[in-house]
């Protein structure tokens, strides 16, 4: 399959909105997921403080995060893990792939993680022939697919059951059968083995503890449990706004997170990992290291507004909520993240350049702010990234040059009354050449060669016209010495 | 109590009985009403499409015409624009002179029917219209300026109509400013989320209290052929009957 990109997202979305299948899939996921957290944050008294308390442990460790980094590896180090930093996508893979030789290894496991999907790691290692086997039941039908996810917490929503059942007739090569529990104890019986032969096993990370070095992983499927524990070297991934001060923190994101996200009081499993195993006989990976990747994080973090971007946890409940996501999906966003979180860091982390489409698309809505467990102010870092792009202070001269034009005008005649007024003189001149019964129809040919958004608007709504009396105009006659 | 009205450019030219009908209910509830001639935009369009520096002068130009007014309140018809207002700060963040004109007069500027229910403390407007009404939570009334309760309180005190609760009333319209005409597919989209729900209220009319809003799901409606009908809060709460 082919992957979609961000450059050419109203093509994307227009093909989503097109496929029965994916509207299909997509339809119960506001209700499903909308409802199920309602009720999960119903069990909490102080939500709104929660949700003020972890944004400001997020602010607090993002005001000073050179130093809670250092605590953390420093504490990890300690207890036995190993650091390593990487400054890009491209240092990251070339680290798993080293270790990945030093070890001899080719029998991979790997468990969900936005941030290995974010560097696209897997392509880096079946391009020196490993074959990484995801192992979370989603992913794993993905990867089965050769999609990429839609969705950072339940990466294969865009799929009808009917699809998968298919998918595990050709790629398995099972009877056809629809019955989730006969997919799900297939899908078990072969990953069982593969984690068995598992050389290593490669993780993300949800929040890393500065005071002790510690990682917590989440899911509800126990794989991640399995794969950071049963192969012998444990490589987890994590992006370096993960850290957070304190031990008792994880408490306000353990009570945040997963009621946000799929609206459970907590997740099945959770998995606290503090360096490797203390005695030989003990349990768990002989060796444990995590990599500490920025890949454009430190140029989020350098601009007030943009920092808050940081503070994400990626629950996905603001894709969950964003009545654009609703409509198109994940795939049309044509990045790793989509959705209203993605549409603000899709740009930051690769460029406003071939993104510049993503800023755009959303009706500023704000049901994303309204449910994002950290308070982060999507709209306001939207409007910035806007503001960037019309403005040209990054690489975007190639902003439509109309769009410009027309902003330029406007600004030009609507701040002087006289000029106003002359528009309004002359749409009601204009309109009666389009305007029947007091409103505008569709619009279509030359018309709307000349005025697209007129074109636009009018294929599937009927416009109004301008009044024959302004409020300005009645205001003078009927209204003002009344 | 004096208002000065700040009537927007939707309704001033596209639907100036919105304007009349504010004008009335707020003479009716005893205020001295004025209209200063010389306002036009308030940028909205250019700030929400990242024209910051356009955004900037409307912005400069709304605050010198109505701080030169002693009128105690600005009062508009619209959530949106009420909202542009209370974020004229963010336009001069670098400017502390400016900055804190911006929130003089963004703290005086009312939308509508919050002014009517929160300051004025009134929630019967002797209001008569027959027929079934039904109420959109226009985005920033609801998320920007918390506007919820005060719309609903108003239309259940309507004589002669019944009230019914929109599913998903919170839900966006899918206009969002240039957004409608960028990506119509989409915007449309989800407005016909919004539609089917209207359609299964069985309402007359649909209220909300933004012109914006009140022209993409009108617009639809009237395509479609729908017997409901788009209304304005102000106009409903000036309707006598
Ligand atoms: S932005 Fe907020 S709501 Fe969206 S994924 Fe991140 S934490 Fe969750």
């Amino acid at each position: 399959m082919e992957h979609l990109t961000a450059e050419t997202f109203d093509q994307n979305a227009r093909a989503a909105l097109a496929d029965t299948q994916l509207r299909g899939a997509l339809k119960n996921l506001a209700v499903t997921f909308g409802e199920r957290r309602q009720a999960a944050i119903a069990t909490v008294e102080n939500w709104e403080d929660l949700r003020e308390r972890a944004r400001s442990i997020k602010d607090e460790t993002l005001a000073h995060l050179d130093k809670y980094l250092t605590d953390f590896a420093d504490n990890a180090e300690k207890a036995g893990a190993q650091i390593h930093w990487a400054r890009d996508g491209r240092e990251a893979c070339a680290i798993v792939l080293e270790l990945l030789k030093e070890r001899d290894a080719t029998k991979i496991v790997k468990s969900k993680s936005m941030a290995t999907e974010e560097i696209h790691l897997n392509a880096a290692l079946e391009k020196t022939g490993i074959d990484p086997v995801e192992t979370d039941l989603g992913e794993w039908i993905i990867q089965l697919a050769g999609e990429t996810p839609s969705h950072i917490v339940v990466p294969a929503i865009h799929k009808t059951k009917g699809q998968i059942a298919d998918l595990f007739v050709e790629k398995v090569g099972i009877e056809k059968s629809d019955d989730v529990d006969v997919l799900t104890k297939t899908a078990r019986r072969i990953l069982r083995t593969r984690f068995a032969e598992a050389e290593v096993g490669i993780s993300g990370v949800n929040f890393g503890v500065a005071e002790t070095g510690t990682i917590l992983i989440l899911e509800n499927e126990g794989n991640i449990r399995l794969t950071t524990s049963l192969p012998k070297t444990h490589i987890a991934l994590m992006g370096i706004e993960k850290v957070v001060p304190r031990f008792t923190d994880l408490d306000v994101f353990l009570k945040l997170l997963p009621r946000s996200g799929t609206g459970q009081r907590l997740t099945t499993y959770q998995s606290l990992i503090t360096g490797t195993k203390r005695n030989a006989t003990d349990e768990g990976p002989a060796e444990v290291h995590i990599i500490l990747m920025d890949n454009g994080r430190s140029r989020m973090l350098a601009h007030p507004t943009t920092r808050q971007s940081l503070a994400c946890i990626r629950c996905g409940a603001c894709l969950n909520a964003c009545p654009v996501y609703q409509q198109i999906g994940g795939h049309a966003y044509g990045s790793v993240y989509p959705g209203p979180i993605g549409a603000v860091i899709t740009p930051q982390l690769v460029g406003i350049g071939k993104t510049k489409q993503l800023p755009f698309a959303s009706s500023l809505c704000g049901a994303c702010r309204e449910v994002c467990p950290v308070k982060i102010d999507i709209p306001e870092l939207l409007l910035h990234l806007r503001a960037e792009i019309a403005e040209g202070v990054t690489e975007t001269s190639t902003h439509k040059f109309s769009e410009k034009l027309a902003f330029g005008f406007y600004s030009f005649a609507w701040s002087r009354p006289e000029f106003y007024k002359l528009g309004t003189k002359i749409s009601r001149l204009l309109q009666k050449f389009v305007a029947k019964d007091g409103k505008i129809g569709k619009t279509s040919g030359f018309l709307a060669k000349l005025a697209p958004p007129l074109g636009a608007w009018t294929a599937w709504r009927d416009a109004p016209t301008v009044a024959p009396k302004s409020f300005r105009e009645i205001w003078k006659s009927d209204l003002e010495n009344k | 109590m004096k208002i000065s009205l700040f009537i927007t450019c939707l309704v001033d030219q596209l639907c100036p009985q919105v304007g009349k009908a504010t004008v009335e209910v707020l003479r009716r509830a005893g205020c001295e009403v004025v209209f200063d001639e010389r306002q036009t935009c308030c940028g909205q369009p250019a700030f929400n499409t990242g024209y910051r520096t356009e955004a900037r002068k409307f912005a400069k130009r709304f605050i010198e015409i109505f701080e030169e007014s002693d009128a105690d309140f600005i009062v508009s018809p619209s959530g949106s624009c009420t909202a542009m207002v209370k974020h004229f700060d963010e336009l001069f963040a670098e400017d502390e002179n400016w900055r804190s004109r911006a929130a003089r007069i963004a703290a005086k500027t009312y939308e509508f029917s919050a002014f009517l229910v929160n300051v004025l403390k009134i929630e019967d407007t002797n209001a008569s219209f027959s027929g079934k009404l039904t109420w959109h939570d226009a985005c920033h009334g609801l998320r920007d300026l918390n506007v919820r309760d005060e719309p609903r309180k108003l239309l259940k005190n309507v004589r002669n109509a019944e009230f019914v609760e929109l599913k998903n009333a919170d839900v966006c319209c899918g206009f969002g400013g240039t957004f409608a005409v960028k990506y119509p597919e989409i915007s449309v989209a989800i407005l016909d989320n919004k539609i089917a729900e209207i359609e299964k209220s069985g309402a007359d009319a649909v209220v909300a209290c933004d012109a914006s809003c009140l022209m993409q799901i009108g617009g639809r409606l009237s395509r479609l052929g729908s017997k409901a009908k788009p209304m304005h809060i102000a106009e409903i709460l000036a309707a006598q009957e």
